[in-house]
């Protein structure tokens, strides 16, 4: 028997890293049934007919939807669904690009000698290390230079003109999720035999079909877990895309932000809940396809 | 087959850079010709050049100097999948991700085979290993004898002019490596390809070959047959590593073609023997080599060409043989014995302290170079 099962100190604090991790959590989704229009206070569950007296118009009088009230009313927010749309396209984007940056050049530092390489290996923990928001403010200065010089060089004008927007969005975030990508990948690169390459070479294959069939398909889940990485990371990055988004790229973290700068309804916490659910799904499916995986493996 | 060998090395050498930066050579101007059909491997223990040598073959190398060849044509910087060989990886190397099936039918893929020829050559790749009905597994669900089989089907099922085995039964135990020894010669000589055999284990080498390159530092220090390699060693360091051998230091009185005169200090005495090393002249220090099994004991009062006398220091019973450690005259000398006779009476050993007389046949005291 495991002798510190029942020391009280271990018992104490896994109770408390719980309560801090999930309270939060579990608090913000039961407010998204809040019958309360201020996110303050919790005035019970809201129900298809409410019979609470409206006093200062702050509880929810009638609800087509039942408890999933301010569901319902998030979905009809066109705000809400287009800050979603920008987050996802984004994100799936960036996602994309990066892992493909990311495992190439791990595959590179992995099999390749050059002369840059210590420096190329160190470049990568910079953009983990660095506060995001010198990122952020480093990003929005360079996309603002340049797009004023490339405007004022080819006199653009009108819709031509280059500004911050989704494709600025995308680029900062695919620059961040890199190296994420790399060190997770090279992780994996670090256990791989060389000989079932020149096993695949042996047998008639050629550096790219070696690739397709063999090294790929045996780097998948560390390629996997790098992409699902890259793609939380940038779901819910809010200061690097604070500094980069312009008109019609907002997402969803920057939209929540301005939202509570005005008022605060359960509508947010029903939208968070909904991003919750996203997220947990995508990491569970990641989990059983690895588990999957390495049964098929062992 | 346009070429009397199926592989040939000619002068190759193949550097490496050292961490320290120092350059060595791995394989260092070694000259070998692999008949066709032959069962030929490389002994030697780790670091002599051998896998780096079945490296060059395979095209995972390029030679620094001297050039490699397959049946008859210069390899030259042609890249693996291009030579007509096929490799089984001391590792296996089987791709984990895919079946039995999938693994052997990969390198008929590649060559763009039909599906239903593809079929039919992994099922009798499988026949031929003893594998059937294990076309559905993953690598990681077959014994190692099992996975050791499937690299040799999925390298045989392409019907290579040379297959290049890189110590194949190093990871699997003493009595499946035994089994698999005499599959694999009896698969070679059923199917009539080249072997091209790697390992370090002496036994095996002698088992399975038909010729056999011993290799030390880069270099072939003798190639021929089992029985030649063994009887006639061209060298101390071949006498040596294969099988054993006692060595006994002197200096060549008189030296003729076939009969040499070596004066043994310690022994204070001349002994014939077969001069063996290539270029021993008269005058020269040498040694004189003589198998454990090739001593004949005889009666202390004999008297013989090439007989001394000796002390018996221990007797050793092995079971199927007996080894007798003597002294004479301070040299320790192993002699081995079989038990042709039955050994349960105690006197049937020569016992300790017992004074014996030892006899060299002239022909099986080979007199070598000092220092190779």
């Amino acid at each position: 028997m495991n002798p510190y099962k029942r020391a009280p100190f271990v018992i104490i604090a896994t109770t408390l890293v719980y309560i801090f991790l999930y309270a939060p959590i579990v608090g913000l989704i039961l407010y998204s049934f809040n019958a309360s229009r201020a996110n303050v206070t919790f005035e019970g569950f809201i129900t298809e007919r409410s019979d609470k007296v409206v006093m200062d118009g702050s509880m929810v009088v009638s609800s087509p939807c039942g408890a999933f009230h301010w569901y319902c009313d998030l979905a009809k927010n066109n705000d809400v669904l287009e800050a979603a749309g920008n987050t996802m396209t984004i994100a799936i984007t960036a996602t994309i690009i990066a892992t493909i940056i990311g495992t190439m050049s791990a595959i590179a530092l992995q099999r390749y000698d050059f002369k840059i390489k210590p420096f190329s290996q160190l470049s990568l923990y910079i953009p983990i290390v660095i506060p995001e928001i010198v990122m952020g403010i480093g990003a929005l200065t360079l996309f603002s230079q340049l797009f004023s010089w490339v405007n004022s060089t080819f006199a653009l004008t009108g819709d031509a003109r280059l500004s911050l927007g989704m494709a600025t969005v995308a680029i900062s975030h695919i620059a961040f999720m890199v190296p994420f990508v790399t060190l997770v990948v090279q992780a994996r690169l670090q256990g791989f035999d060389k000989s079932y390459e020149e096993a695949a070479m042996d047998l008639g294959a050629n550096e790219w079909i070696t690739f397709r069939r063999v090294t790929f398909p045996m780097i998948l889940p560390g390629v996997l877990s790098g992409a699902l990485l890259a793609f939380t990371l940038s779901l819910d990055d809010f200061v690097i895309t604070f500094f980069t988004n312009g008109p019609g790229s907002t997402t969803l973290p920057i939209y929540v932000y301005g939202l509570l700068r005005r008022i605060i309804t359960p509508q947010v916490n029903a939208l968070s809940t909904v991003w919750i659910l996203v997220v947990f799904s995508a990491v569970v499916l990641l989990q059983i396809l690895q588990s999957r995986e390495s049964k098929q493996h062992s | 087959m346009t070429s009397e060998f199926a592989v040939e090395l000619r002068d190759v050498v193949k550097q490496f850079i050292t961490p320290e930066g120092n350059q060595l050579n791995a394989v260092d101007h070694v000259t070998m010709q692999i008949k066709n059909g032959e069962f030929f491997s490389m002994l030697g223990s780790s670091g002599c050049g051998k896998t780096t040598s079945l490296r060059m073959i395979a095209g995972f190398e390029w030679t620094t100097e001297g050039e490699v060849y397959i049946e008859g044509k210069p390899m030259g910087h042609t890249p693996p999948f291009q030579r007509k060989v096929n490799t089984v990886f001391q590792s296996y190397a089987l791709f984990q991700h895919m079946s039995v099936y999938q693994n052997i039918a990969f390198g008929l893929e590649m060559e763009g085979v039909k599906e239903e020829e593809i079929k039919k050559r992994v099922g009798r790749a499988l026949e031929m290993v003893q594998l059937t009905g294990m076309e559905r597994r993953k690598p990681k669900q077959l014994s190692g004898g099992q996975q050791q089989r499937v690299a040799v089907a999925r390298a045989l099922v392409k019907t290579p002019d040379v297959l290049l085995l890189d110590e194949p039964l190093g990871a699997l135990d003493l009595k499946l490596r035994k089994e698999m020894q005499l599959e694999l010669k009896a698969l070679q000589q059923q199917l009539g390809i080249t072997f091209v055999y790697v390992t370090h284990d002496q036994e095996e080498a002698l088992t399975m070959s038909d010729r056999i390159a011993v290799m030390s530092q880069g270099k072939v220090q003798q190639m021929g047959t089992p029985v030649e390699i063994y009887e006639r060693p061209a060298n101390k360091f071949v006498a040596d590593f294969i099988g054993e051998s006692n060595f006994l230091e002197g200096k060549i009185k008189s030296l003729e073609k076939d009969d040499a005169r070596v004066f043994i200090p310690a022994l204070n005495m001349e002994i014939r023997g077969l001069p063996i090393s290539e270029g021993l002249v008269k005058g020269e220090e040498v040694v004189v080599s003589i198998r454990p099994e090739k001593i004949r004991i005889t009666d202390k009062n004999a008297k013989a060409e090439n007989l001394f006398h000796a002390v018996v220091k221990n007797t050793v019973y092995i079971g199927a043989d007996t080894h007798i450690y003597v002294s004479a005259q301070g040299v320790n000398l192993k002699v081995l014995e079989q038990n042709h006779i039955s050994r349960l009476d105690p006197n049937s050993f020569y016992h300790v302290g017992q004074d014996v007389g030892l006899m060299l046949m002239p022909e099986n005291t080979l007199v070598l170079k000092k220092d190779a």
